[in-house]
């Protein structure tokens, strides 16, 4: 039993139990266990080809893996079990699973025909079913709290890259998720701009959002994580408290990886 | 003085700053450009004259059959086919590409068979071949393959000149629409799918509400290309006795032998049609071209920047 069990006895949002995953000969997880509480914020660190955008996209089931499970509220992703059989879950299923979760991509993937709002209020209409006036205002009040109201009617390759990635944090809100995925949300983005989206991000975390961040932002994590995970060559090495893995780190391998921030 | 100066010394460094500012430069006429453009100039007005100064283009035929009756009706004919093929084409040839696109390799070999064999034969000889049918299937019947038959008619019944040259040209078109929106779709960036995906949407809603409209900026020229084509390909229907424009005509200079200025009327009815088409093609490209910041507005700039320039001479 780990410690954020005992602190949180509540049931965890995301349960993921032994995942594997291979592309071809190359097997790129190798047994993940994840536990994330509601309202925990939780960092995946590690070197690039460790596997941890994979697990993040396992999660949404834009990937799918090879063996264990991964279960999101009370539903296992991409399957249900039927009496005593797994079956996996038709095309409609998943869809409605993913649109209970948010995902901000390392590209923004925002929509380029469309506008900002329009962006925001594809999901929550056209999935959700909200009525369009509903979705519209909510979508004001999301670009208020990233800071670009006034930007609503622009497209999106008006926008700087930092000014795009709020809008794709927006986008992800508007569903109203249980969750968002943040898939190395700040890797391409100039060096100037980083700072906009962390604010951002760490804003949300002090309200109390689920999020599962895969970042290379070390004061990202220490700042906002309510517990850091580091990944390495398919495996979870380390993980506990931010103050701990990043500031007393246990394995070698966490330790050489830190080592390239100081 | 001059306020620049070599630090080197290897060049001239003569010259005060204002007769250094290439603003203030020479222009240097095009002198080959301007003969070539006079020759071309020439050569076209001659051409022209030729045109219409010649009494065997009788332009008073010409506007004598210029609004009769038969041609009109035959015009209407070739439009109607044009819209009803493209149509069917557009349509059919959106199936295709998408299963050409299909992760089911049986459905994937079967419409790159179609494509294959569609744009790999004459259009005239499918055409020929639709209007024959009957020769090789004397009937058609609609049932279960190697089942029960549901309907059957006369193949001779089915087809007339009006379906053989529907299906004929629509199944035609069909084969270069699938290539066309097929490149469409795989020009748009695959993560836009996923991210459509990931929020939620089904392959399909993603496709109609995100990819499509991406892949249009893409489709729509060599569309109207296409359909520019068709106007002119219905042409083609003629052969078997269909009643388009070049049919009209053709009955009437059968009977009257103005065989060129009757060939003229539908030569500027084709004309007019094509330009119509033209102008509505840009106007639709523009509409798709939302989102992008144009790749126009610098070359606007750049243009209107160089006569304002070119005032400031001395």
């Amino acid at each position: 039993m780990s410690e954020t069990h005992l602190a949180a006895p509540a049931k965890p949002l995301v349960c993921a139990r032994n995942v594997y995953k291979r592309f071809g000969d190359n097997e790129v997880l190798k047994g993940i266990n994840m536990d994330v509480n509601p309202g925990e914020v939780v960092v995946i660190l590690g070197p690039s080809g460790s596997g941890k955008s994979t697990f993040l996209r396992c999660i949404n089931h834009l990937e799918t893996m090879d063996q264990g499970y991964i279960l999101v509220g009370e539903e296992q992703i991409g399957y249900a079990l039927r009496g005593e059989r797994l079956h996996r879950l038709g095309a409609r299923a998943i869809a409605r699973q993913r649109s209970q979760i948010g995902m901000v991509f390392q590209q923004f993937n925002l929509y380029p025909h469309m506008t900002v709002l329009e962006n925001i209020i594809e999901a929550p209409v056209g999935v959700h079913g909200r009525k369009r006036a509903e979705a519209e205002q909510l979508a004001y009040s999301l670009l208020e709290r990233v800071g670009l109201r006034e930007k609503a009617d622009a497209y999106p390759r008006q926008l700087s890259g930092g000014q795009q990635q709020r809008v794709a944090i927006a986008r992800a809100l508007a569903i109203q998720p249980q969750l968002i995925l943040f898939d190395e949300p700040t890797s391409a983005l100039d060096p100037e701009l980083v700072g906009e989206v962390l604010a951002t991000m760490r804003d949300l975390a002090d309200q109390g959002l689920t999020m599962i961040v895969v970042t290379h932002e070390i004061g990202f994590a220490k700042e906002a994580a309510d517990r850091v995970v580091f990944m390495d060559g398919g495996v979870v090495v380390e993980e506990g408290k931010p103050a701990d893995v990043l500031g007393k780190p246990q394995h070698p391998r966490t330790r050489a990886f830190l080592s390239r921030f100081i | 003085m001059t306020v620049m100066h070599s630090t080197s010394g290897h060049f001239d460094a003569s010259g005060t700053a204002r007769q250094r500012d290439v603003a203030y430069a020479r222009h240097r006429p095009d002198y080959p450009g301007i003969l070539l453009g006079a020759v071309v100039v020439l050569v076209g007005l001659k051409l022209a004259w030729l045109l219409v100064a010649n009494p065997n283009m009788e332009w008073s035929v010409v506007a004598q059959y210029f609004n009769e009756k038969t041609v009109l009706s035959g015009l209407g004919m070739t439009l109607g086919l044009t819209v009803v093929a493209m149509l069917i084409g557009v349509l059919l040839g959106l199936l295709l590409a998408m299963t050409r696109l299909s992760a089911n390799p049986v459905l994937r070999a079967a419409s790159g068979l179609y494509i294959g064999f569609f744009r790999g034969t004459p259009l005239l000889v499918q055409l020929l071949f639709w209007y024959n049918l009957s020769t090789l299937f004397p009937r058609i019947t609609l049932g279960i393959p190697f089942g029960p038959d549901l309907l059957s008619w006369n193949t001779n019944d089915l087809i007339t000149p009006l379906t053989a040259a529907i299906v004929g040209l629509a199944l035609n078109e069909a084969a270069y629409m699938a290539e066309i929106i097929r490149a469409g779709l795989i020009s748009v960036d695959a993560r836009q799918l996923e991210t459509a995906q990931a929020f939620g949407m089904t392959r399909g809603r993603a496709l109609r509400r995100i990819v499509i409209p991406q892949a249009m900026r893409a489709i729509i020229p060599p569309t109207g290309n296409q359909l520019i084509s068709m106007v002119k390909a219905t042409s083609i229907v003629s052969v078997i006795a269909m009643g388009d424009l070049l049919h009209a005509v053709q009955n009437i200079y059968n009977a009257t032998f103005q065989v060129i200025p009757l060939l003229l009327v539908a030569v500027i009815w084709y004309l007019l049609i094509t330009t119509v088409l033209n102008i509505v093609q840009g106007a639709i490209e523009r509409r798709y071209a939302r989102g992008e910041s144009g790749s126009i507005t610098p070359r606007r700039k750049r243009r209107a920047a160089t006569p304002a320039a070119a005032e400031e001479l001395p």
